[in-house]
């Protein structure tokens, strides 16, 4: 019988060498007549173990961590996996960093070749969207407000209310669209989930359109994200070819058709309604609101717009019902988060457990501490919108509530650690000319305070009349804060603020105080 | 007006494939758009005026969309465009260490192309490889964990190919 051997195809395996181990392996099969079918799976999302091989035994698969294409021979002994060679890990879902996770929607992330169906439903797929076939649409929502799932894609907004106000709002014609302009750094799960398992995404959407009577859904992917991409269109022409979209939803009297629109590199076009603009052909434009998107959104009809977690978590709650998800988590913040943990990290990678954990633990017992071996000094959570925690906050929960109680907050879940060797002045600057460089321009405070914020942080790390810039900054702060029109104006002094608080002295101490 | 009318009919045979299967609807601008700075890469004012025609919109809307989004670019340039994650996640393990010396080594600032018109080098924010950085794009495929030798490297590499396609 042939040994199949799993070559992750995913974005981070293969910018460590993933394709050249596959093709090494490959060649060792055919030189030395082993019978090899080697599958590209996606990523389980332990970036640090990548390229991540695996091999099927009797008993799980086999994993060999940080593969090189040298070690291809190695990691074999004839045609089983050769569990001497010290690239060896055992057997992968026994491997602590991944038993100690509790996926739901990451459960079949890096088990499978995401672009099969067969595996994708073996593997517990469409059992969600078979059981909102049976349901009306109120009671796919009813399920979805009970799970208490929020939505993943930083704002937690709850997903219930958004799908009810659609569904109850009277258009002929609704739309759901998915955000998956994924651009805060630190955030790479919508990107895993997209090129390990495009087709929950496919479900999720469908049973969106069926709670809310939408036949047509837009996934909005950026440009930076050419593998996704590719993965999503073959999927959604295989779930066309399969009867899962189309004309009959699963043989149903139920239509739903799904495109992809590709984004232009834009950080601003994650924010819903640029997002909605641009995929008028428009240019990326924040819009006032009200009226909300779920009552006038793209194209002014009544639009579900959701991240891609919260629409693949969707088809977990229609599987196993909204009690059993909601039954974990902590205070409102129900069900699991997929964390990711990057920057300089040990064992960085997506961590999805219940909320509740604390960011220590998180990034401890997890992350295994810095990658440089320095000690952490910062971690900013929730992308380049989200605070900068120091030490004495790292044992909050990950919860929505309880990280708006220190002045900080989730996001999407992107955990970024730094060593002692960071500026914090320098974060905080960044923070800033960031938003300058991605703000829209419609609203002053975000168009003109963001190049003011940078300014004034450059004279104080120069130490120029520091008094009066920090006056100036806390003033500019708040003004951005109540005047911004979106997220990006409003929060972007989050980071600027946490710096403020707790690393005053990169912005104000005697030049050269600090230890380097 | 074009300056070289061959060039021009030429580029003009171009749009008309590219725009072949859209709909003429405002909607698939930007995916006319991506097709053209993909297969020209850039969009001249003559394109602007071609899209400006189909779609039914002013030049002025189209132009604002072009510029708007950083994806497109209004004029040519390097053979190879060399992308470098900036970002918190990368920040965080010495992009910007990196960045001086990709800037060094191709005797350019970021944002610009070099004097031979091979290499482009550019800052972008994120190319979601966020626990592997630093992060470097060249085409379609994303390089993790990039010290200044692996970069020098890559960007030897994909600029040979280049000359010898």
């Amino acid at each position: 019988m042939s040994l199949r051997v799993f070559v992750p195809n995913d974005t981070a395996a293969c910018s460590v060498g993933a394709d050249a181990v596959a093709h090494a392996i490959a060649m060792h099969g055919a030189m030395h007549g082993v019978d090899i079918t080697i599958v590209r799976n996606g990523s389980r999302g332990a970036a640090w173990l990548e390229p991540l091989v695996e091999v099927d035994t009797a008993t799980g698969r086999m994993g060999f961590a940080n593969v090189s294409p040298g070690d291809a021979p190695s990691l074999f002994a004839g045609s089983a996996p050769n569990a001497q060679y010290p690239a060896c890990i055992g057997l992968v879902e026994e491997h602590p960093w991944f038993a100690r996770q509790q996926r739901l929607t990451f459960k079949r992330a890096g088990r499978i070749d995401p672009l099969s169906l067969a595996e994708y439903e073996a593997e517990g797929g469409l059992i969600g969207l078979r059981r909102a076939l049976s349901l009306t649409a109120e009671a796919i929502v009813a399920e979805v407000t009970a799970s208490g799932l929020r939505g993943r894609g930083g704002a937690a907004f709850p997903a219930g209310i958004k799908w009810n106000t659609v569904r109850q709002a009277s258009s002929a014609t609704k739309y759901v669209v998915c955000n998956a302009d994924e651009g805060d750094s630190g955030t790479f799960a919508d990107r895993l989930l997209m090129e390990a398992d495009p087709y929950q995404l496919v479900e999720g959407m469908i049973i969106a359109g069926l709670a809310v009577g939408a036949t047509r859904g837009v996934i909005y992917v950026r440009s930076e994200y050419p593998r996704a991409i590719a993965t999503l269109r073959e999927a959604i022409s295989r779930a066309e070819g399969a009867g899962l979209l189309g004309a009959s939803v699963l043989g149903s009297p139920h239509r739903f058709h799904l495109v992809v629109r590709v984004g232009a590199g834009a950080y601003i076009c994650g924010e819903e309604t640029a997002l909605l603009e641009s995929l008028e052909g428009k240019r990326g434009m924040v819009r006032a609101k009200p009226p909300l998107p779920a009552l006038q959104g793209l194209f002014g009809q009544p639009t579900v717009i959701n991240n891609v977690l919260t629409l693949a978590a969707a088809t977990d709650v229609l599987a196993h019902g909204g009690t059993a998800y909601a039954a974990l988590g902590l205070d409102r913040s129900k069900g699991t988060m997929p964390f990711q943990l990057a920057g300089n990290i040990a064992r960085g990678g997506l961590v999805e457990v219940p909320f509740g954990l604390t960011l220590r633990e998180l990034v401890d017992d997890f992350g295994g501490g810095s990658r440089s071996g320095r000690p952490l000094r910062a971690i900013q959570v929730g992308g380049p919108l989200g605070a900068y925690l120091p030490e004495h906050q790292w044992d909050t929960p990950l919860a929505y509530e309880s990280f708006a109680a220190v002045g900080a907050m989730l996001g999407h879940g992107g955990v970024v650690c730094f060593d002692d060797t960071v500026d914090m002045a320098e974060q905080a600057e960044f923070a800033m000319a960031f938003c300058a460089h991605e703000s829209c321009g419609k609203c002053t405070p975000c168009r003109i305070g963001s190049t003011r914020g940078v300014e004034v942080i450059q004279r104080l790390r120069r130490r120029e009349e520091s008094r009066k810039q920090w006056a100036l900054l806390e003033e500019l702060c708040e003004t951005m804060e109540l005047g911004s029109l979106c997220a990006l104006g409003g929060l972007t002094p989050l980071p600027v603020r946490s710096v403020m608080t707790h690393f005053s002295a990169d912005l104000l101490a005697p030049v050269g105080g600090r230890p380097e | 007006m074009p300056h070289h009318p061959p060039q021009a009919e030429e580029e003009l045979a171009v749009l008309d494939a590219l725009l072949a299967d859209l709909a003429p609807d405002a909607e698939h601008l930007l995916p006319f758009l991506h097709r053209v700075q993909e297969r020209l890469g850039h969009v001249s004012p003559a394109a602007i005026r071609y899209a400006a025609h189909a779609f039914n919109l002013s030049r002025a809307e189209v132009y604002g969309v072009v510029t708007f989004y950083g994806d497109f670019r209004e004029s040519p340039v390097g053979d190879t465009v060399v992308q470098l994650c900036m970002a918190e996640a990368c920040q965080a393990v010495g992009c910007r260490d990196l960045a001086a010396h990709a800037e060094s080594s191709l005797g350019v600032q970021l944002g610009e192309t070099t004097r031979d018109g091979r290499v482009h080098l550019e800052a972008v924010y994120c190319l979601g490889n966020c626990a592997l950085g630093p992060s470097v794009r060249i085409g379609d495929d994303v390089h993790g964990r990039v010290t200044a030798a692996a970069f020098d490297t890559l960007v030897a590499a994909a600029t040979s190919t280049r000359g010898a396609a």
